[in-house]
């Protein structure tokens, strides 16, 4: 099989041409650092991992076209630039993670009922058209703003699965957590933040 | 009989692992009667793909956009 510029991507529009664009770098700029941010939890730490990931675009920029494939290059470099941040940062508990060790222990009482049913009003909905969210911009203000709801350790479990795609094993060892901890967490993280998301973009407008 | 705390746990771990043939089964016994859990099942899927996209920088909302093309900027 051969590699080529596929998604039938004009030549015209290089990445060396589209990292020129100040626009667009300042707006790639500031997605990359807010991405960075949230899961890393440290601005300068971010900051460090962008200019990073994006001194390597500029080198290697001639090698691709157009801005949506360097998109996804760029986010690939700086996802494995954070990977290499969190799995370095193990075995260093941080006091104020210790104290946050048990936030979210309630386990959903105001979800289930004691008998562990979905509450009538809190049974998830059908989700009409997931695909075309992504499409739509107003959708990731929304998908940000439920991932900041989430209590901090769950929502950094949840990137480090998600985002970044470590295995369980690999979050246990930067996180300091056992497996079974881990899925609890997880768990948690998943129900709120489809709650979230059902309750402020699916169903908006909807009669519950 | 599974209740719906316990089938959620499981669809979320299904994320992570792949469950065994009893797990599966409990599971597919008790999304077959309960539609909470089956969304539950399917948003898991759905979730997975955001944040796949998200984790590719698609948050400025024009992923389908061609390349080449020019960017509006709407307020």
């Amino acid at each position: 099989m051969t590699i080529d510029n596929t998604a039938g991507e004009p030549v015209r529009d290089t990445a060396t041409e589209t990292l020129a664009d100040e626009t667009f770098l300042r707006e790639l700029r500031e997605q990359m650092h807010r991405f960075a941010s949230v899961q890393l939890g440290d601005a300068h730490l971010a900051e460090d991992a962008v200019q990073e990931a994006l001194m390597g675009a500029m080198k290697n920029a001639h090698s691709f076209g157009g801005r949506s494939a360097l998109k996804s290059w760029v986010f690939a470099i700086l996802k494995n630039k954070i990977a290499d941040i969190l799995r370095g940062r193990n075995r260093v508990v941080e006091a104020s993670s210790l104290l946050r060790e048990h936030e979210g222990e309630s386990d959903f009482d105001e979800l289930f009922d004691r008998r562990g049913h979905w509450y009538a009003q809190e049974r998830p909905a059908h989700w009409a058209d997931p695909e075309s969210a992504v499409h739509d911009k107003h959708f990731w203000r929304i998908f940000e703003t439920c991932l900041n709801h989430l209590p901090v350790r769950q929502a950094r479990v949840f990137m480090m699965r998600e985002f970044i795609e470590l295995e369980s094993r690999e979050i246990c060892e930067a996180a300091q957590i056992s497996v079974s901890n881990l899925n609890v967490m997880l768990h948690r993280a998943r129900l709120r933040l489809r709650e979230c998301l059902e309750n402020n973009w699916f169903s908006r407008g909807e009669e519950r | 009989m599974m209740n719906c705390r316990r089938a959620t746990r499981l669809l979320s771990e299904a994320q992570e692992r792949k469950l065994s043939f009893k797990e599966r089964s409990a599971l597919k016994l008790h999304t077959l009667i309960c539609t909470g859990c089956r969304n539950f099942e399917k948003q898991m899927h759905s979730l997975r793909r955001i944040s796949r996209s998200f984790a590719r920088g698609a948050t400025d909302g024009d992923s389908s956009r061609r390349p080449g093309e020019k960017k509006t900027n709407k307020p």
